[in-house]
């Protein structure tokens, strides 16, 4: 992968197959620290201990059209390369919460690219889930919760284009502002 | 920031709209993009965007974006399956965002396969 932000939709296809009916995405960055995580949380049918120490292996996958699984190996090792670390909890019947975290200033630092699409496209091709993206850049946090969209646009579904032109314009406004716009109030 | 007052007006905007599309009518043509790790990686994500922007911005109520996982062909990622309501299936091979608009006008709008992207038309195995 070029960029995080497409591990990020790598990933949380894994929680749509697991019957998630919210996944929550979070991207906190310290900048002094050198520091980002990334997480992707999910209350989808989870995995038992022995599938979650088989997922990290490429050569395990739990489909039987082909023989290799490489998603959660290649985010994996997008963060290991940095010096940083990876984990994933999950306990059956709960959900599943896979987190890597990134030394920034290290070399082998992937860009994060463009999250907005990432999030843009999990939204509108999964209407009937929810979504809760949360991104922070030092003190300042941006939070985009599909629930919230949902109660106010009651019956016209969130894939619906003029609601995706929304989405679209709220997510680029929120990472403006974070990315050093105006002061958050 | 966007406002959940703006929301409420394209809610009703919405709603005034004629015909909400029917999502599941056999008439549909149904455009299907591999998003598993093996597309995602060779780009599919700007290639479904492309699908459903011009899709929207031609307002083509019968065209039906969706994804689906891997199907077994990765060396010719990104690639995107057109259903038509009479059973034909076209595979285009090795998409971008640009040849997605062109099969948007050439074939979801004017019933024209673009045969150069399809897989029939890439002969050297890689």
């Amino acid at each position: 992968m070029q960029e995080l932000s497409l591990n990020v939709l790598d990933i949380a296809q894994n929680s749509i197959r697991a019957e998630a009916s919210l996944i929550t995405i979070t991207v906190e960055q310290r900048t002094a620290d050198s520091f980002l995580e990334i997480s992707i949380a999910d209350n989808g049918c989870g995995m038992s201990e022995e599938q979650v120490a088989h997922v990290m292996d490429p050569f395990f996958t739990t489909r039987t059209t082909r023989k290799v699984g490489l998603g959660v190996p290649f985010f994996k090792m997008s963060a290991e390369a940095t010096g940083g670390s990876f984990s994933i909890v999950s306990e059956l019947g709960k959900g599943t919460r896979t987190t890597a975290s990134y030394r920034t200033d290290h070399i082998d630092m992937l860009p994060l690219g463009d999250m907005n699409a990432t999030i843009l496209i999990l939204i509108t091709m999964n209407p009937d889930r929810d979504f809760v993206y949360r991104r922070s850049l030092d003190e300042r946090i941006y939070t985009l919760d599909t629930r919230e969209l949902k109660e106010v646009l009651e019956d016209v579904p969130l894939n619906a284009p003029e609601v995706a032109d929304f989405i679209r314009s709220s997510l680029e406004e929120g990472e403006a502002e974070l990315l050093g716009g105006p002061a958050a109030p | 920031m966007k406002s959940l007052e703006e929301l409420k007006a394209i809610r009703e905007r919405v709603r005034g709209n004629v015909h909400l599309r029917k999502e599941d009518s056999p008439d549909n043509i149904r455009v299907v993009v591999g998003m598993a790790t093996c597309g995602i990686a060779a780009g599919a994500r700007p290639v479904l965007a492309a699908f459903t922007e011009e899709v929207a911005k031609r307002d083509l109520q019968n065209v039906m974006v969706t994804q689906t996982g891997c199907i077994g062909i990765c060396q010719y990622e990104p690639v995107v399956e057109v259903f038509e309501p009479d059973g034909k299936k076209t595979t285009y091979v090795k998409m971008t965002a640009d040849k997605a608009a062109r099969v948007v006008t050439e074939h979801l709008v004017n019933g024209k396969v673009v045969e150069e992207y399809t897989i029939g038309s890439i002969s050297n195995l890689k």
